[in-house]
């Protein structure tokens, strides 16, 4: 038999097949259908619209819904839309459902999915989120997909896909003390291009992919939707397992697959992560790309840290280590994306300080878990844009208007960067601030 | 899906992404209800920059802030049209505001998938850098069956990509129309596959 990708791998035993190559068109299984507060919505009423008023979703314990773009604002059709896929939640019986104001509220969908045991390798992982890619870090097939596709799912278990070709990026080396995850996938953007990756599979592999925790690895294969990729994916190991079935509370079992030895890839590229710089990405595009050096000292007003890419334990780990015991300058902006990283920074200590101690101490003003301002949002939204400012922030998209007014600049950089900059009210380079 | 589109060509450059088709900020309006669907024609293209706007000059208003329904028909694009997010608001945003098809070079995934999904917009993709060839203003002459493009203001003719695959699911109506066509959906509550 001809040798495959992780990804064909996935798709063809999703598929029934015993082989797929890229290009083919496959009907898929789902294994878990994810969806949020502002695509849920549209997607139900599409869902109903089709399949009748009183439909029953295929499978019950394969969709679950996370609320989590527009959570902590008073406007009315925000909170609507909550509404929702609550009534929706109690009528198809769903228990995979975290609802806002109560203990099993999580946040961003993205690190909730992995948190609550939503992920796992050898899985197709559909979600209406275009960030939804980001739990390819765990060995699965995982993309985003719009409204309809998802009313379809929701109806069906099924969707049709066509197999990407696999692009291939080798990491080598440890990473140095003043880069993160952030800095590689900001300079794989930039060497591709934002439509670097279209209808493409991008694999993460190499001694400096595993020498990651599972955090930095989402990081990665969060971005892979910033260079077009259909869907980032990094092979399990023991870090990968360990994580899964610490988290997988029903017990499912998995399937470890891994590529070929032989199998085909469309485009590969290898990195020595010792000889990177700490990268930025400037507005108004993710692979506006330069080094943090060269755009040094430029004036900022605000730093943002948070968001599915740059809002996680591991994230706000690095930005204390350089907050601790400084002060910033700019307004700063940390929101923990899921509930149970934001106990785990009144916990988390750093030299006898809690990372919230640090961040508070330092200045910065601390947000309830969500998307919050990495999308703009409504106008009340923590953090949000509202004005033609220039910012600095972990999130992973600085298109016109992202995170709020259209002729804000926003600045994409790893939470060292971000962190350093805040205190200078300058872009800064972190490697300043770790000697 | 219309055997022949005509009308004025509104004209951007690479790269537009979701969030400059539709800001998120309104994202709570619910297509799936009529009346809020026609709310997003009004704040379709409401995020590109005032420069981009129109090109060749730019600074060009789709149209005026009160209105839904834009005078143009068709909007010529650069490179990986639509980028970004999943939200298939982005697609509904341009039929909503009267755009029923868009000639870019080519297109973010998810975009084209959502276009197609719901037939919103016929989705072409030129061989040609259209975007550069043809101005804001223009009245321009699809034939979908030929896949030609005429500028019928200046009588230049255009090769557009054949739509291929997704021709019958766009002159089914879209996804769950196409599914029934082919047998995949029994009926319209059949609820079963």
């Amino acid at each position: 038999m001809p040798e495959m990708t992780l990804t064909e791998k996935i798709l063809a035993r999703h598929a029934g097949q015993p082989f797929v190559q890229p290009g083919d068109n496959v009907w898929v299984d789902t294994d878990i259908l994810m969806t949020h507060d502002v695509c849920g919505p549209p997607t139900i009423g599409i869902f109903k619209q089709q399949f009748g008023s009183g439909a029953k979703v295929w499978d019950p314990d394969k969709v679950v819904i996370i609320p989590d773009h527009y959570i902590f604002t008073a406007d009315a059709m925000a909170n609507r839309n909550v509404e929702t896929i609550r009534r929706f939640a109690a009528e198809q019986g769903l228990k995979h459902f975290y609802d806002v104001g109560t203990t099993q509220y999580k946040g961003v969908c993205h690190i909730a999915l992995p948190e609550e045991g939503h992920t796992r390798p050898g899985e197709v992982l559909f979600g209406t989120d275009s960030h939804t890619c980001t739990a390819g870090a765990f060995g699965e097939f995982a993309t985003g997909i719009g409204n309809t596709d998802a009313a379809f799912i929701l109806g069906t278990g099924k969707s049709w896909l066509k197999t990407p070709a696999s692009m291939r990026f080798i990491f080598h080396g440890k990473l140095p003390p003043y880069l993160m995850a952030k800095d590689l996938i900001l300079s794989v953007i930039g060497d591709i291009g934002c439509d670097g990756a279209t209808y493409r599979a991008m694999e993460f592999d190499g001694d400096g992919v595993y020498a990651l925790g599972i955090e930095e690895r989402m990081t990665l294969c969060n971005m892979v939707i910033e260079a077009g990729g259909k869907n980032g994916v990094i092979a399990p190991d023991r870090v990968t397992l360990d994580y899964v079935n610490a988290r997988n509370k029903s017990a499912k079992p998995y399937t470890v697959m891994r590529s070929d030895p032989g199998a085909k890839y469309c485009f590969e590229k290898v990195y020595d992560v010792t000889k990177l710089e700490p990268i930025i990405a400037k507005p108004h595009s993710p692979d506006n790309r330069a080094t943090v050096s060269q755009v040094k000292g430029e004036r900022l007003d605000r730093a943002y840290i948070g968001s599915c890419t740059g809002g996680k334990l591991s994230d706000f780990r690095a930005a204390a280590q350089i907050l601790k015991g400084h002060t910033v300058r700019i307004d700063t902006f940390v929101v923990p994306a899921t509930s149970e990283i934001a106990a785990s920074l009144k916990r988390e200590k750093i030299d006898g300080q809690t990372l919230e101690n640090v961040f508070l101490s330092a200045g910065a003003k601390i947000g309830e878990p969500s998307c919050a301002a990495c999308l703009g949002g409504p106008s009340d939204t923590f953090g949000r844009l509202n004005t033609p400012m220039s910012c600095i922030s972990t999130t992973n998209r600085n298109f016109p208007g992202r995170m709020g007014h259209r002729e804000a600049r926003v600045y994409l950089a790893s939470p060292l960067t971000v962190a350093a900059s805040a205190i200078a009210g300058r872009i800064t380079d972190p490697r300043e601030r770790l000697q | 899906m219309r055997t022949i589109i005509t009308g004025k060509a509104f004209v951007l450059g690479d790269n537009v992404d979701t969030d400059q088709i539709i800001p998120a900020h309104h994202l709570t309006l619910n297509p799936a209800i009529p009346e809020e669907f026609r709310e997003f024609g009004k704040h379709a293209l409401s995020s590109v920059p005032a420069a981009h706007k129109g090109l060749p000059k730019g600074h060009v208003a789709f149209h005026e802030d009160d209105e839904f329904i834009s005078a143009y028909k068709v909007i010529i694009a650069g490179k990986n049209f639509g980028c970004g997010s999943s939200r298939e608001h982005a697609p509904i945003a341009l039929n909503a505001a009267g755009i029923e098809a868009v000639v870019a070079e080519f297109y973010a995934r998810i975009f084209f998938r959502n276009a197609v999904n719901g037939a919103y917009l016929v989705p072409f993709e030129s061989t040609d850098r259209l975007c550069e060839r043809i101005c804001t203003g223009d009245t321009v002459e699809i034939n979908v069956q030929e896949n030609v493009l005429i500028n019928k203001t200046t009588g230049e003719t255009w090769r557009l990509k054949p739509l291929g695959e997704v021709a019958p699911i766009l002159e089914a109506g879209g996804l769950f129309a196409y599914a029934r066509q082919v047998g995949m959906l029994k009926n319209s509550f059949s609820g079963e596959p």
